[in-house]
C-alpha cells in the first residue's frame, strides 16, 4: 500500500505544478483546439475549381460539350482560352492555369477510331494534390456522347466507402488525436522531468526511499488523465465543428487512446533520461515527431512509402495508433478488431517504460 | 557502535579532476562533525558519496553500519540529506513541500499530521505555511529545507552548506536547532566555509583540493597549529610589509586594523627576536606580539600554504 501511496503522492505533486503552470496548462487545451482548427480548415484534400486554360484546336460543337461535361464535375473551371500550344504553356508556367486542356484538331476522328487520344491533360505536376485529378478526369466516359463504341463507358465506377462525402476533415480528425497527443505527451513528461533534474529537486528526491518505477510511473499518471481530456477535446470539436461521424464505440475508442497515450509518455521519460537541459529534451521530442506525422499515414498514404520508410513507421507508436482511431471512429471497428496494431502500441509501451526505468539511475553520475 | 559514518581510502575523480583524493573519515555518533574548505575542495562530492548519489572511484565507505553503495536503499531510510542548492519545490506551498516529503518517506496519516505540526512550530514556518516556497527568503527556505530533512527523523543528517544563503541570526537560530537535534542522538555532517560556524562543530575536517588537511576537535587544532602566530602593531604597517616578503619563515600575512596578523615557521627558535631585528632598521616602533591561533590561522595553515617540504617532495 505504501508502494501505491508513494507513486499517487509523486502524481498528485505533478499535478498540482501543472495546473499552477498556467502556459502549460494553456497549452493543454490551447494546442489541441488550434490545431484542430488549422488541420480541420487548412488542410483539404478535396480539389474544386482548379484553375484551367484550354487549347481549342477542332472547334466543334462536339468539342464544346466535352468541356461542357469537364467544367460540370467543378473540378475544373476554365478561365483562360489560349490561341496555340505555346500560348498554353506559358499560361501554365506562369501560373495562370494549373491545368492544360488541348483537344486535337481532328477529334471526332480520334473518337472513332478509338485508338489515338482525342484530349490531352496537361498537368501541373508541382502541386502534389492535381496528378490524381487529372487521372480522375481520364476515366470519364467521354465518348459515349460521341455515341460510338463500347470502348468509351466507364470502366471503373469508383465508390469511397466509410467516407461517402469524401470530405477531408473525415479523414483528418480522427488522425488528428494520435498526431496532436504525440505533440503534447512527448514534450510534457520530456520537459516535466528534465526541469526537475535541472531544479535540483532531483537530487532530493533520489536520496528519499522511492523507488524509480513509482517516480516514473507517478509521474506518467496526470498525463494519461490529460492525454484522455485532449482526445475528448479533439473529438468534441471534430463533432462539433467538421460533424466527423463515430461508427465505433466510445469505451474502445478511449482504451486504444489510453495505450497510446502511455507510450508517448514513456517515449517522453526514456527522452528525459538522456537530456541534459530542457531544451534537448525539446530537440529530441521533435526529433521524433516530425518522422511520425510524415511516416504514420496521416500526410501521405502509408502504401505509397519506400520499404525503408514503411519500416520505420512500423515501430512509430502513431502509426498504430492512427489505424486504430480511424478503424474505431470511420469503420466502427472493435478493440478486438484492432488487436494487431493494438498489441504493438502495448508492446512499444512495455519496451519503452523498461528502457526508462533501466536507464533511470538514482544517482548523479 | 560509537562511529555513523567511517570512510577509508574514498577518492572520486571526475575525467582528469581528482575531486576526492583519498579521504579517511570517522564521524563520531550524536555529534556535529564539520566540513570545514574552500570552494571546490570537495565537500559536496564527498557528502554525495556518502548518500550514495555518487559512486566513488575508489575507497570504501560505511554509514550506520552499511556499505554504501551496495546497501544504499537501507541507508536511504535513516538519512535525511539537505543539498547545498535548495531543492524542495519552488511552485508549491510550504506545507504542501512538507506534506509531500512526509508521503515520500511513507509516513501514515497521524504521523504526518503530527511531524508536519511539530516541524512547522519548531522551525517558525507556521506564518508562511501557505507560501509558495519560491518566495520565501534565504532564511525561511533554509529552515524549510531543514524541516524536511528531518521529517523522517533520521539518524544521521548531511547537510550541505546548509547557511550559505542566510544572514547571522537566521544561522545562530540554525545552529540552535542543529544542537537540539544532536541532544536528540542524532549524528550532523555539516560543510561550511564560515569559520565561526566550523568552531562550533565537536569535530572537523578540513579539506583542501580533495585531502582532507587536518583533523580533530577546533580547540585541539587550534592549540596544534604547524605555525606560530604573530601580531606586529606599527604606524607605518606599508614598510613593515615591504620587509616581511625579505623573511623567509613568513607563510602569510593578513591584516586585522592596525595590526598584522602574521603566520610563521616553528623551526625558527624564537620568531619573535627574530622580527624585530628585521625589524629593527625601518620600523624601530613596531610591537612585535605572540598570540594564540585561531581556526582561521589553522585553516589558512593547511590550506593556502602546503608545507614546503610537501611541495619540494610532489
Ligand atoms: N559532476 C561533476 N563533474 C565534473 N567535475 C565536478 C563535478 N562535481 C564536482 N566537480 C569538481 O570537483 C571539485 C570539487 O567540487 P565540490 O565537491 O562541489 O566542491 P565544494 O562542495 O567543496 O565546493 C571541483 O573542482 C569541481 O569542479
Ligand atoms: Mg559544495
Amino acid at each position: 500500500m505504501i508502494w501505491l501511496e508513494r507513486l499517487l503522492a509523486i502524481s498528485a505533486k505533478e499535478a498540482r505544478q501543472l495546473a499552477r503552470d498556467r502556459v502549460t496548462f494553456g497549452m493543454i487545451i490551447g494546442v489541441p483546439v488550434l490545431q484542430m482548427l488549422l488541420f480541420g480548415y487548412a488542410i483539404n484534400f478535396d480539389v474544386r475549381d482548379v484553375d484551367a486554360a484550354m487549347l481549342d484546336q477542332s472547334r466543334t460543337s462536339l468539342s464544346r460539350q466535352l468541356v461542357g461535361d469537364l467544367q460540370a464535375t467543378q473540378v475544373l473551371r476554365v478561365v483562360r482560352e489560349a490561341g496555340s500550344e505555346r500560348e498554353l504553356r506559358e499560361l501554365m508556367q506562369r501560373g495562370n492555369a494549373r491545368v492544360g486542356i488541348v483537344i486535337a484538331p481532328d477529334l471526332e476522328r480520334r473518337l472513332f477510331e478509338g485508338n489515338r487520344p482525342a484530349v490531352q491533360l496537361l498537368v501541373d505536376g508541382s502541386q502534389p494534390a492535381l496528378e490524381k485529378i487529372a487521372q480522375g478526369l481520364g476515366s470519364m466516359p467521354l465518348l459515349k456522347r460521341a455515341g460510338t463504341s463500347a470502348t468509351g463507358v466507364r470502366r471503373f465506377e469508383i465508390r469511397t466507402e466509410y467516407n461517402p462525402a469524401r470530405r477531408t476533415a473525415v479523414q483528418i480528425v480522427p488522425a488528428l488525436i494520435g498526431t496532436i497527443l504525440t505533440m503534447t505527451m512527448v514534450i510534457f513528461t520530456s520537459g516535466a522531468s528534465v526541469r526537475e533534474r535541472e531544479r535540483g529537486n532531483l537530487e532530493l528526491l533520489i536520496t528519499t526511499p522511492v523507488t524509480r518505477g513509482q517516480l516514473l510511473a507517478g509521474k506518467l499518471l496526470p498525463y494519461v488523465i490529460i492525454g484522455l481530456i485532449q482526445t475528448t477535446l479533439i473529438l468534441g470539436v471534430g463533432r462539433v465543428l467538421f460533424g466527423v461521424p463515430m461508427a465505433g464505440s466510445f469505451v474502445d475508442l478511449y482504451l486504444g487512446a489510453l495505450v497510446f497515450i502511455a507510450a508517448s509518455l514513456s517515449l517522453g521519460l526514456f527522452i528525459s533520461t538522456i537530456a541534459l537541459t530542457q531544451f534537448q529534451a525539446f530537440q529530441m521530442a521533435f526529433v521524433t515527431m516530425l518522422p511520425s506525422i510524415l511516416l504514420s499515414g496521416f500526410m501521405f498514404p502509408f502504401e505509397g512509402m519506400p520499404a525503408f520508410a514503411q519500416a520505420i513507421a512500423q515501430v512509430l507508436p502513431l502509426t498504430h495508433c492512427n489505424e486504430i482511431i480511424r478503424g474505431i471512429t470511420l469503420r466502427g471497428a472493435t478493440l478486438a478488431d484492432m488487436h494487431v496494431p493494438l498489441l504493438k502500441l502495448v508492446i512499444f509501451l512495455v519496451l519503452m517504460f523498461s528502457l526508462a526505468v533501466t536507464r533511470f539511475r538514482k544517482r548523479l553520475d | 557502535m560509537t562511529v555513523a559514518i567511517s570512510a577509508r581510502g574514498l577518492t572520486r575523480r571526475f575525467g582528469a579532476v581528482t575531486a576526492v583524493d583519498g579521504i579517511d573519515l570517522d564521524v563520531p555518533r550524536a555529534q556535529i562533525y564539520g566540513f570545514l574548505g574552500p570552494n571546490g575542495s570537495g565537500k559536496s562530492t564527498t557528502i554525495r558519496m556518502l548518500c550514495g548519489l555518487l559512486v566513488p572511484s575508489g575507497g570504501t565507505v560505511n554509514v550506520l553500519g552499511h556499505e554504501v553503495p551496495r546497501e544504499v536503499e537501507t541507508v536511504r531510510r535513516k538519512i535525511g540529506y539537505m543539498t547545498q542548492r535548495f531543492s524542495l519545490w519552488d511552485d508549491l506551498t510550504v506545507t504542501e513541500n512538507l506534506d509531500f516529503m512526509c508521503r515520500i518517506y511513507g509516513l501514515d496519516g497521524a504521523t504526518r499530521r503530527a511531524r508536519m505540526k511539530d516541524r512547522i512550530r519548531s522551525y517558525d514556518l507556521a506564518s508562511h505555511a501557505n507560501q509558495r516556497a519560491g518566495t520565501l527568503s534565504g532564511g525561511e527556505r533554509q529552515r524549510l529545507a531543514l524541516a524536511a530533512a528531518t521529517l523522517q527523523e533520521p539518524q544521521l543528517l548531511l547537510l550541505d552548506e546548509p547557511t550559505s544563503a542566510v544572514d547571522p541570526q537566521n544561522r545562530r537560530d540554525c545552529w540552535e536547532n542543529l544542537f537540539a537535534l544532536v541532544a536528540a542522538g542524532t549524528t550532523i555532517l555539516v560543510s561550511t566555509h564560515y569559520m565561526d560556524e566550523a568552531e562550533r562543530c565537536h569535530r572537523l575536517a578540513i579539506l583542501d583540493h580533495g585531502r582532507i588537511a587536518a583533523e580533530g576537535e577546533p580547540k585541539q587544532l587550534a592549540r596544534d597549529i604547524d605555525a606560530t602566530v604573530i601580531e606586529i602593531e606599527c604606524a607605518d604597517l606599508t614598510a613593515v610589509r615591504r620587509v616581511l616578503v625579505t623573511v623567509p619563515a613568513i607563510r602569510s600575512v593578513a591584516q586585522l586594523g592596525n595590526r598584522l596578523h602574521v603566520l610563521m615557521h616553528r623551526d625558527s627558535a624564537d620568531p619573535e627576536r627574530e622580527l624585530r631585528a628585521s625589524l629593527a632598521g625601518q620600523c624601530a616602533d613596531a610591537r612585535v606580539e605572540r598570540v594564540g591561533a585561531t581556526l582561521e590561522d589553522v585553516f589558512v595553515a593547511a590550506t593556502q600554504l602546503r608545507r614546503p617540504d610537501v611541495e619540494r617532495a610532489a
